[in-house]
């Protein structure tokens, strides 16, 4: 990543809240929004600006399932694993989608097209099985109908 | 020029997930001359039928649903006679007198579907910021009473009395004391808090605003959970608007107080459910527990006087001021007293809410609302209250949902999330789940949730193997960590744990004992 675009990145996510009492998250957030993910070069910026600790910064990134090092495939695909889907045969799905994706939980796709990952409950839990694709809720998922996934 | 008639379409989360933003953007501008308009609704909760839309019309509001052929079916509906309400087989009727919705007692979720959630005088035309207004009149202490009266017990899964809370943070003298909602919502199987900050939002902000008054908090904190995209967005137009009109910020509604809210999003992590974890996770840390105590109420978020309530909680508050603590009371059974918002999902017919006084059987949950499996086979468990929860075989469906009864029968109610399963759940593998989402989730501070439950999922599938004909002796291993888990653990995650896995041991010991 250009460290010029990390720097900025970092600049305006501790302008907007650097002043708020508690404001790492909220940063972390801001600074993944804009770059995709936190890269490692955001952190001394970061930890300089509140004055924390790199460890302190890289132990909270770390500790959140929803921060990453490196930018996602194009598209993210979330499938929940959680306990209503799995009533309803989730595991079906989960195998569906990793099978139309090619890439497992956790992983980004060679071409970098797509990124799979396991969410644990998206609250669509009446309209089981559910996932998530870019941000986009689906419910009711027939495992046989993943046309449009990448 | 003719008034335009009000379609309503929910744009609540689930009812977007099966098509209700395809059928919302079907909807033309005019239809045969008549001009139309599109109000987006919450749900109302009926979810196997969903999308599900209504007409207004002379006689009220009448329902179509579920609208999941799109585009092709709206135009279909239009023109069958859908603006003025005409027969079609999908049309519904006056949904407020369906069986599944009539039976309900509506106190907290009262507006839910029905109120546009962006719009604040329609808010309080239909009853909003009454509990305010009221509020607004009394003494601080006076409405921190009404509330102790009410009865009402935190709804987001430890059910401590709301008023006892409120009263240690009241009594506190502190130079900045917080509200800080929870809205955490990560217990699979419950959806009631993204149900009302999607369809209802100002109750929730009313809610924060008199316990501000009630405790002398200024500042307000919603911890949202960030897998709730849309209702960050309904709580961003919400909190918008009532600030516009003063109903939030410097000097509320006149009163000379100050009270203001923001949003926080978490970040992905179970744990943060947990209410010390929560107030680290907003001070921008790891989401790792406190040692309780000293409590949140005495030194809370950045270290000062806080209360921490669930959003359905603080959601009901406006209710019991409006209405009475008198009239919320009556509601319920022992010391269970008012409405519990009971969301049932996973493999069921007719999921979705359903607000009832505490004492409804899992029974009457499960068949008379739910009309059994979704599948068509036998239901043989449920879990209720989140993956913490215990599961109860049919042969206990007889219990009624209030905390005490539930205790007796070693389950508890959490959040109020039932999840039905059919004949062909595997026990033994959903033990296994709870002990590896505890592997995952756990915040690694405690040695018995951070070890134990791998060790557990470890033990599980060994049983299950039963590699080396030690299965008795693991099974008695895995009943003493559980033991270990619930006694040494600092917080609920490892803590509860056990209750999914020993229930599963012990009224589905054949799952454990197959090969």
């Amino acid at each position: 990543m250009r460290p010029d675009a990390v720097a900025q990145a970092v600049d305006a996510a501790l302008a907007a809240y650097a002043k708020e009492p508690g404001p790492l998250l909220e940063i972390l957030h801001a600074v993944q929004g804009e770059l995709g993910c936190v890269p490692p070069e955001a952190v001394p910026l970061i930890a300089d600006g509140l004055n924390l600790s790199r460890a302190e910064v890289h132990g909270v990134i770390s500790f959140y399932h929803h921060f990453r090092e490196r930018p996602p495939g194009r598209v993210v695909v979330q499938v929940c694993r959680a306990e209503a889907c799995q009533s309803m045969n989730g595991d079906a799905l989960a195998d569906a989608v990793r099978q139309k994706l090619g890439v497992d939980f956790g992983q980004t796709r060679a071409d970098g097209a797509v990124s799979l990952e396991a969410v644990y409950c998206l609250g669509n839990c009446a309209c089981a099985p559910a996932m998530m694709v870019d941000g986009e809720l689906r419910g009711r998922v027939d495992p046989a109908r993943l046309g449009d996934l990448p | 020029m003719s008034v335009a008639i009000r379609i309503f379409v929910p744009q609540d989360a689930s009812a977007r997930s099966v098509g209700a933003d395809a059928v919302a953007a079907a909807i033309p501008a005019r239809h045969s001359g008549i001009p139309i308009s599109v109000v987006r609704t919450g749900s109302r909760g009926l979810y196997w039928l969903e999308p599900l839309i209504e007409v207004e019309t002379p006689a009220g509001r009448v329902a179509y649903g579920p609208i999941d052929g799109g585009a092709p079916e709206v135009h279909e509906l239009l023109d069958a006679g859908l603006l003025s309400g005409a027969a079609h087989p999908k049309r519904l009727g006056d949904i407020t007198t369906h069986a599944w919705l009539e039976s309900q007692q509506r106190l907290t979720s009262a507006r839910l579907g029905i109120v546009d959630p962006a719009d604040i005088d329609d808010y309080r035309a239909q009853g909003g910021y009454a509990g305010l207004d009221a509020a607004l009149s009394m003494a601080p202490a006076d409405i921190v009473r009404v509330v102790s009266e009410s009865g009402l017990r935190g709804r987001g899964g430890a059910a401590f009395p709301t008023g006892i809370k409120w009263q240690t943070v009241h009594d506190q003298s502190a130079p900045q004391k917080y509200i800080a909602c929870n809205a955490d919502e990560g217990d699979s199987g419950t959806f009631a808090d993204r149900m009302l900050m999607e369809g209802d939002p100002f109750s929730l902000i009313e809610g924060m605003t008199i316990a501000g008054l009630a405790v002398g908090a200024t500042r307000g904190f919603i911890y949202l959970r960030v897998e709730y995209p849309h209702a960050a967005r309904a709580l961003a137009r919400a909190l918008e608007a009532a600030r516009a009109r003063g109903h939030l910020g410097r000097d509320v509604r006149g009163s000379g107080r100050d009270f203001d809210i923001s949003v926080r999003l978490g970040a992905g992590a179970y744990i943060c459910g947990e209410e010390t974890s929560m107030l680290e996770s907003l001070e921008g840390r790891r989401g790792e527990v406190r040692v309780r105590p000293p409590l949140p109420a005495i030194k809370g978020l950045f270290g000062q006087p806080t209360v921490v309530n669930n959003v359905v909680t603080l959601a009901t508050v406006p209710v019991i001021l409006a209405r009475g603590a008198a009239f919320y009371r009556e509601f319920g059974m022992g010391k269970s007293r008012g409405t519990i918002l009971l969301q049932l999902a996973g493999n069921v017919k007719r999921g979705g809410l359903v607000e009832r006084a505490f004492g409804i059987t899992v029974n009457e949950l499960v068949y008379g609302y739910g009309g059994g499996s979704a599948t068509g086979r036998p239901v043989r468990a449920v879990q209720i209250g989140g993956p913490l929860g215990a599961y109860l075989p049919e042969s206990q469906f007889d219990t009624p949902l209030d905390y005490e009864a539930l205790t007796q029968r070693g389950a508890l109610l959490g959040h109020g999330g039932v999840v039905v399963f059919d004949d062909r759940v595997d026990m033994a593998r959903m033990a296994r789940y709870a002990l590896e989402f505890c592997a995952i989730e756990s915040c690694g501070k405690c040695t018995p949730c951070r070890l134990g439950s791998t060790r557990g999922v470890e033990i599980v599938d060994r049983i299950v193997k039963s590699a080396n004909g030690t299965r008795a002796a693991d099974l008695a291993l895995l009943d003493e960590l559980c033991d270990t888990m619930e006694k040494g653990s600092l917080c609920g995650l490892g803590g509860m744990t056990p209750f999914p896995v020993r229930s599963a041991m012990t009224h589905f010991r054949e799952d454990f004992e197959r090969s």
